[in-house]
């Protein structure tokens, strides 16, 4: 491996525990502890833990924090209380997008927490400082100081209960969160979050690298399974959540990503992208992002045509063997043409193509505590 | 460690020969199945292709990734292994007990070209 890798504070843990690790946004990461299945069942069923201290946290403060985070921000944050999260997109002007990200708005005035992905933070941060330009904002790239474990599936809450004695936890709603202390480590500071990347209910636990070693430990005695990015995937991809690179790129609007109620152009009338997006809904969206099951056992991937009577209509962006429905199904980028539910399309998978017809892009029913 | 079965020819894309007569045997390695992991998807050509050495003939798939097979010798499929179709599985349980296609040989020589268990397991080593 030529390039150096950056490691998360649980490195040596993944590494102890036997994982297959593999580079990911720039950082040396657990692929799968046991098996990818496995690892993918114990979120369904009963609760596993992801480290995800790879992710990006920005912290943006200052008088012009509440106009500033909506200006670049596609969601709207106006009149969001304390404790709420948004999820939401940074767009370029031209409406394609820069990265997709949860907004955390804080319990003190004038600040907000911005969660973005790994591969993106540096694009990021350099983006909103170049758009800070004449707003009296502070933007912090406080990544490097934050750990995150994500604690997913049906068993979360009582992990968080019972083992780490998260109480508060459980009172928690979708998409809020809450701020505690972990006791007995120089940078207490915590963030724990009803959100999650699976379709399973579960928290996100943001803290400094000393709490989170220990939470990680605390949860591996408890039973909670450890588990890679490639259930991570899968899971994401069952629920219908997008991955950046894959459903949303710089080349690809929220429009044409399926993600539109993520964007508010009829609620607010001014964030980087929103006439673009307004142009592009007027037009009429050229593609548009769908699902396909194939009947066939063969399984599409990323990058493989789409096509209609040998003619390429689209292009898959992620797919799989479902591993909770066991079926062939992908989520693909087609021509507006062919996006109504029943269209029948064709895959090509190496030589041959495989008959599929289009469905919602969700193909797992999610679990997500209201 | 993987484990390699003498007699067998090998390919630089993890496939082994089984050589009866003038058919060739194929499948895929216990280091590919391993490294692989829990296999999925089989994807076979079909009776009566025809191939050249070096074609892709088909694919393993785990549930991350897909892995292109190639043709270790031209030939004629004769046959494929149907039972894979529905237990790909059987590839991670027993990779050289589990072939996938028996191929015609249009030019044997190229049998040559292989590699031996030997020279096979050196190459493993280095990967």
């Amino acid at each position: 491996m030529e390039e150096t890798l950056l490691k998360t504070c649980l490195h040596d843990r993944h590494v102890v525990l036997g994982a297959l690790m593999s580079p990911f946004a720039g950082f040396d990461m657990p692929i799968q502890y046991t098996n990818i299945t496995e690892e993918h069942n114990a979120v369904r069923h009963k609760a596993g833990m992801f480290d995800v201290s790879h992710m990006g946290e920005i912290f943006v403060s200052g008088p012009d924090a509440d106009k500033f985070v909506n200006h670049v921000f596609s969601n709207n944050i106006e009149g969001m209380e304390d404790g709420k999260i948004l999820y939401g997109m940074m767009l370029y002007p031209n409406g394609t997008t820069v990265d997709d990200l949860l907004v955390y708005k804080e319990f003190v005035p004038d600040r907000y927490l911005l969660v973005v992905n790994a591969s993106n933070i540096a694009k990021d941060y350099e983006w909103l400082c170049a758009q800070a330009e004449g707003y009296d904002v502070k933007v912090v790239n406080a990544s490097d100081d934050w750990g995150q474990i994500a604690l997913q599936g049906p068993e979360a809450e009582k992990y968080a209960v019972e083992t780490l004695g998260l109480d508060e936890a459980a009172a928690l709603g979708f998409y809020t969160y809450y701020e505690t202390e972990y006791p007995g480590v120089a940078e207490p500071r915590m963030i724990v979050s009803r959100t999650g990347y699976t379709g399973e209910d579960g928290f996100e636990i943001y803290a400094s690298h000393e709490a989170i070693l220990k939470i990680w430990d605390t949860l591996l005695e408890a039973g909670v399974v450890p588990c890679g990015l490639g259930c991570r995937d899968t899971l994401r991809f069952e629920a219908g959540l997008p991955l950046y690179g894959h459903e949303l790129s710089d080349e690809i609007t929220p429009l044409e990503a399926g993600l539109g109620m993520f964007a508010k152009v009829k609620d607010k009338a001014d964030f980087i992208g929103r006439d673009a997006l307004v142009a592009q809904k007027e037009a009429g969206l050229a593609r548009k992002s769908v699902g396909i099951e194939l009947q066939d056992k063969a399984i599409p991937r990323a990058g493989y045509p789409v096509e209609v009577n040998g003619v390429q209509v689209g292009v898959v962006t992620t797919g799989y063997r479902s591993i909770s429905t066991d079926r062939s199904v992908c989520v693909a980028l087609v021509d507006k043409a062919y996006t109504e539910l029943g269209t029948q399309v064709e895959i090509r998978i190496r030589k041959k193509v495989f008959p599929g017809i289009v469905t919602k892009r969700r193909f797992y029913e999610t679990n997500y505590k209201k | 460690m993987a484990k390699t079965v003498e007699g067998l020819y090998y390919s630089e894309s993890h496939e082994w020969v089984k050589v009866e007569g003038n058919v060739a045997i194929v499948g895929i390695t216990d280091f590919a199945q391993h490294a692989m992991g829990d296999l999925s998807y089989v994807d076979m050509p079909e009776v009566d292709d025809e191939l050249e050495k070096g074609e892709e003939f088909g694919a393993v798939e785990s549930v991350k990734a897909a892995s292109d097979l190639f043709c270790p010798v031209s030939g004629t499929v004769v046959e494929i292994n149907e039972e894979l179709e529905d237990a790909p599985e059987l590839l991670n349980v027993d990779a050289f007990a589990n072939w996938i296609m028996k191929v015609e040989m249009s030019d044997p020589s190229e049998l040559e070209s292989l590699m031996d268990a030997a020279a096979y397991e050196a190459m493993c080593a280095n990967e």
